[in-house]
């Protein structure tokens, strides 16, 4: 009797047990599946990281050689002995290329986003969308060699010939029409952020609630008043992330533009006037970059173009995704 | 009058907004038709399945870089589609925390990076430490720039799965991976892949990291660890070159990466009828 009432017992204790270890297991896999993929998840947090920590130690001996001047410099030589680099044209390059592109693509960009958001016939707005999309699918490098092949000629005969004719003595018309400019690669870079920002900003416009549109019509408005008054003013913050979105891909493109932009070297790369080759930063990268070798200065120093290059993307697109993340992300969770 | 004037407004408002997109298509027509033109007379069998001739000298193709962009991208893929994947199943799943938050934030950020500034990255890290450039680096690279992609895909399709199709499967007393992989997974297979191949597309055209990481070769592929040849890099140093026949084969290069990179794209397209428009318009 006390024989059964000790097996009864023990097989009492055994099921127990593997109820727990059932437990365990079962916690075990869905903890495990939670916990790696959350190693996994942090992957973009390591990679943001290790570029920031490999671009400032990879450009340590440049700044340690100039100093504040390879900032504000604006040599660049690489003759043994002479060495001097200075990244001040290039970052003038970068800003001035990417302001023509924003001053030109970004109101036509909007004038897409309103037309196609809210203007355009229904049966044409779907296929339009996707025309323009595809503008952001094609290549940097084939929007180079068209740039350099023809976009080029373009520029010149319609645009640099007649101002350098009539306007010749203005400070940023002045040089000989070339076509291989900081013109030309500024508006290859305008044509290049309309996908993007048009895309956005239409977003942002199709996420204002129909209400707001209703109230504009119902005292009167017209379809552009519409726009105006209901659309518009609603979506500001959103079109302007998207703007500054734009922003942050004409900064880091590179192809493109030093397929275009002629590629000035040193003082001659100060974007003085519109008709003249320029460099920027990623341009200049992309072209020494094959020449230095491990352990130059030259290395560090273009390394160095990369730390710069890294904080003004960082800034803008941290900037840019808080705007925009306001407008679609919040909304998409509340609705 | 003022009507009149308001209704011009209008009339003038829509006028501006269709020269808009006028001006934006006016550029890809000739990107296309330019493409096509110069391309189709470089295009021959012998210029697809053979490697470039003499430097220097016309003749010769383009196939080592055909088949070195399809190792390349291969090779990303391998590596960026589990990271992408399980990121995104994170993010859907446990994501809706102060570190889910970070992560979905970080990899917009990093969506949007200049890509040069990887390749940098990637040059410090790889190809300094293997002391040359290589396959293997570029292919780093280019799985660096889709991993954001397939993340941001894979964690919107999963979100759009309707919640009565886990809590079935939770009701049949399965487990949450279980769930998740099998069933909610699954059901979100077609968003994912879109996302996949749209992410495969972007990395394509990649030039400038592939620039600082594989450098280019002449010859077909040698071993993971040396440079190798890819379309994107044929097109830029051909654009470099100053004789005639290398824009023709620029020209011939050009065509076949954007035949891959539209057909890609419109090919996903067709095949979902836009279902995914959410997932595509930030890639």
């Amino acid at each position: 009797m006390t024989r059964t009432v000790k097996e009864k017992n023990s097989s009492v204790r055994t099921r127990s047990l593997i109820r727990l270890f059932e437990r365990l297991r079962q916690f075990s896999t869905d903890d495990f599946f939670e916990i790696s993929s959350t190693l996994f998840a942090a992957i973009v947090v390591v990679i943001l990281a290790l570029t920031a920590v490999v671009l400032t130690r990879g450009s340590i001996p440049a700044f340690d050689a100039y100093g504040i001047s390879f900032v504000f410099g604006s040599d660049w030589s690489a003759v043994a002995g002479r060495e001097v680099y200075g990244a001040l044209p290039y970052i003038l390059g970068t800003l001035v290329t990417s302001a023509i592109a924003m001053g030109v693509g970004v109101p036509i960009s909007l004038g897409i986003a309103i037309f196609l958001a809210e203007m355009a016939p229904g049966s044409i707005r779907n296929p339009l969308s996707q025309l323009i999309e595809i503008l952001a699918a094609v290549p940097s490098v084939i929007y180079g060699f068209w740039g350099l092949l023809v976009f080029r000629f373009w520029i010149v005969d319609l645009i640099e010939k007649p101002l350098s004719r009539d306007f010749g003595t203005i400070a940023v018309f002045q040089g000989t029409p070339f076509g291989l400019d900081i013109l030309t690669a500024g508006l290859i870079l305008a044509i290049m952020i309309i996908p993007t920002v048009s895309s956005i900003s239409k977003e942002v416009m199709m996420a204002v609630p129909s209400s707001q549109r209703e109230a504009a019509y119902s005292i009167g408005a017209t379809r552009w008043e519409v726009v105006r008054i209901g659309v518009l003013n609603y979506s500001r913050s959103g079109i302007f992330g998207a703007a500054i979105l734009g922003l942050g891909r004409a900064v880091g493109e590179t192809m493109a533009v030093t397929m275009v932009i002629g590629n000035a070297i040193g003082p001659a790369a100060f974007p003085g006037s519109l008709f003249q080759s320029g460099q920027t930063l990623s341009s200049l990268i992309a072209n020494e970059f094959g020449e230095a070798n491990p352990g130059s200065l030259l290395l560090s120093s273009l390394i160095g173009l990369g730390l710069i290059l890294f904080a003004f993307a960082l800034i803008i697109n941290v900037f840019a995704q808080l705007m925009v993340w306001k407008v679609l992300r919040v909304k998409g969770r509340v609705e | 009058m003022g009507s009149g004037l308001r209704r011009f407004q209008d009339k003038l408002a829509y006028g501006l907004g269709a020269l808009c997109v006028g001006v934006a298509i006016v550029p890809l027509a000739s990107i296309l038709f330019e493409v096509v033109r110069n391309g189709v007379s470089a295009l021959s069998p012998q210029f697809l399945t053979s490697p470039p001739g003499v430097f220097g000298q016309a003749g010769g193709g383009i196939a080592n870089a055909i088949q070195g962009t399809a190792i390349l991208l291969a090779l990303a893929s391998a590596m960026a589609v589990p990271f992408g994947l399980l990121s995104g199943v994170y993010l859907a799943e446990f994501g809706d925390n102060k570190y889910g938050r970070t992560v979905r934030f970080l990899n917009d950020v990093l969506t949007e990076f200049p890509s040069i500034v990887i390749g940098i990255l990637v040059y410090s890290i790889i190809v300094l430490a293997m002391r040359g450039f290589s396959t293997i680096a570029g292919a780093v690279a280019l799985a660096i720039i889709m991993l954001p992609i397939i993340t941001r895909t894979t964690e919107e399709s999963i979100k759009i799965v309707p919640s009565s199709i886990r809590d079935a499967a939770m009701a049949l007393g399965i487990r949450r991976w279980r769930a998740t992989i099998s069933v909610v997974l699954s059901t979100a297979r077609s968003g994912v892949i879109t996302g996949i191949l749209l992410a495969i597309a972007r990395v394509s055209g990649e030039t400038a990291p592939l620039l600082l990481t594989v450098l280019g070769s002449q010859f077909f592929f040698n071993g993971l660890s040396q440079p190798i040849a890819a379309l994107p890099l044929t097109i830029y140093r051909d654009a470099n070159l100053p004789y005639a026949f290398a824009r023709q084969q620029g020209w011939g290069a050009a065509l076949v990466l954007i035949l891959m990179v539209l057909g890609l794209n419109i090919g996903v397209r067709l095949a979902t009828r836009g279902r995914y428009n959410s997932l595509r318009s930030r890639v």
